[in-house]
């Protein structure tokens, strides 16, 4: 029978996660995701693979996913519903179940606008919280959208994301909690660098007790310089980067911002795990995957945990 | 209302510079209220294709007139004793009336001088935005009257995405976020309740299941 889901099996164990994302090469070339990957090795428990990320066409999720687990790693397969229709997104479903990826994260996907089709059409046939559902049902009630049953159903550990920062504030909690209610067994956060603001909604999360009903993983990206800070704080959309940040990165030369990124990303960590109900952090380097060891090393997370026959 | 933009000039001659006798139909509902396909409208172009064909030295003949409603076809029938004298029409209808007018007139080329864009209101003057998709399934009763398949940029039934910045859509900043304006509302009219259901998926086979729709109404018939 199916192996499980390692990211499933740290979190029940009651360990703190680690995760990073991995991003598929814009070509057809496999080294380049095993390369990745090898960066990523023995330093986090699951390798997240994104989904035609901002709309730019790269090599697909699942085939990404695939290699990387011929390589030893256990896969988060991304997956957006810009691009496919229900009758694709749950046949990729039984696919990536049937070449034993076992971790599933749902999201709607970067407008197309955002990449490199702009003319392609929106697919957006379901919303991300519908596609929680739908995994959800085919893994647990064993049907597809309409109730028709399914021969064997997919075995995934559900993920969601989610924005605490974003707008409108009063209701991100509420929608959070239609996210576990539709299924989702650990929700990834957008980047934070608000720690204050992101502790609040923590907060609200456990006076509802929604951090005991799925698992939280906070979102960690490393600044690489000043100027990206001041981008990031400025011109992406929901991104909570703080004055106080962005100041920080400038306060110390050009060579030196790497580290002094790599030093607040560290804090962060620190924070997240002295946080209540926080169970893990997902480490979003950005086309500098080979910083994600030394961070999990400084931040004290290493070795990561083993479970035996891997 | 249906509103629609007039086709560039290059486009609009481009399209008719093999004929000489133009039937300019205009419409005087949904385009005319839009100021792109009325009776003014249609003066208008007339007056531009005819000075440009002067500056050219082309002889052309163009007749105006403006239909009621362009889609239904008993007023469609004012064309028809016109329409043996002209060697093309140019619609300035919605798509519905370019097409009505070719369906009535099975012989006669029918052309385009508009582009059909959406089903919209006037928020003020020079300006109207899109609020309607003809879905088949209005769940407007669910959304304080915000739709969100065609206000959300990703038409997300259970929104907002974690994108908009400012209360504004990220992917157009001059666009107001529909789940903001969704939640806005329903606070203030004391349903937030209605955020906490998961709405399921759309049935699109109401908007595109077996191709065009068509509504059958027996008490109607003659």
């Amino acid at each position: 029978m199916s192996e499980e889901s390692r990211l499933k099996r740290v979190l029940s164990a009651g360990r703190f996660a680690v995760t990073a994302e991995c991003g598929p090469p814009k070509g057809a070339d496999p080294e380049a995701v095993r390369k990745k990957g090898g960066l990523l090795k023995g330093c986090v428990d699951s390798v997240n693979v994104t989904d035609n990320q901002t709309g730019v066409v790269r090599l697909s999720s699942l085939a990404a996913c695939v290699l990387l687990r011929e390589e030893g790693f256990d896969p988060v397969l991304q997956m957006v519903t810009r691009d496919r229709n229900r009758i694709a997104l749950q046949s990729d479903i039984l696919g990536a179940s049937a070449l034993g990826i076992r971790n599933i994260l749902c999201l709607s996907g970067d407008h197309q606008v955002f990449g490199n089709q702009p003319q392609a059409k929106g697919v957006f046939d379901i919303d991300s919280i519908q596609l929680i559902q739908v995994v959800r049902q085919m893994r647990d009630e064993g049907h597809i959208i309409g109730g028709e049953k399914l021969t064997q159903p997919p075995d995934l550990f559900i993920g969601a994301s989610e924005n605490p920062f974003a707008e409108p504030a009063a209701y991100r909690v509420a929608r959070l909690a239609k996210k576990i209610g539709a299924g989702a067994d650990f929700i990834q956060t957008q980047c934070i660098y608000n720690l204050s603001r992101f502790g609040k909604w923590m907060s609200q999360l456990r006076d509802k007790s929604y951090d005991k009903r799925a698992y939280i993983l906070g979102g960690i990206t490393p600044l690489k310089s000043a100027k990206m800070a001041e981008y990031m704080s400025k011109k992406v959309a929901g991104m909570d980067l703080p004055e106080e940040v962005v100041a920080r990165m400038k306060s110390v030369p050009t060579s030196e911002q790497r580290k002094e990124g790599i030093k607040i990303a560290v804090e962060t960590i620190e924070a997240l795990r002295e946080m209540k109900g926080v169970s893990g952090v997902h480490i979003m380097a950005i086309e500098w995957e080979e910083v994600v060891p030394q961070l999990v090393e400084e931040a004290g997370l290493m070795p990561r945990p083993s479970f035996g026959k891997e | 209302m249906i509103t629609a933009e007039r086709k560039p000039l290059a486009e609009i001659k481009a399209m008719i510079a093999p004929y000489s006798k133009i039937l300019l139909a205009g419409c005087g509902t949904c385009v005319a209220e839009c100021a792109s396909g009325g009776e003014k409208e249609v003066s208008l172009l007339a007056s531009q294709l005819r000075m440009d064909a002067r500056m050219e030295g082309r002889e052309i003949e163009i007749k105006e007139i403006t239909l009621d409603r362009q889609c239904v076809y008993e007023f469609i029938d004012q064309l028809t004793s016109l329409i043996d004298q002209y060697d093309v029409v140019l619609s300035l209808g919605c798509g519905a009336g370019v097409q009505a007018v070719a369906e009535v007139f099975q012989k006669v080329i029918v052309l385009p001088g508009l582009n059909t864009t959406f089903i919209g209101e006037t928020k003020e003057a020079g300006i109207w935005f899109e609020n309607c998709r003809a879905c088949g399934d209005c769940k407007l009763g669910l959304f304080a009257a915000v739709c969100p398949i065609t206000r959300c940029a990703k038409g997300l039934l259970n929104g907002p995405c974690g994108g908009s910045k400012g209360e504004h859509c990220e992917v157009d900043v001059d666009t107001p976020c529909a789940w903001q304006l969704i939640v806005t509302r329903l606070e203030e009219r004391g349903r937030l309740d209605f955020l906490e259901q998961v709405h399921p998926p759309v049935d699109w086979s109401k908007s595109q299941g077996k191709g065009p729709r068509k509504i059958l109404r027996e008490d109607q018939k003659n």
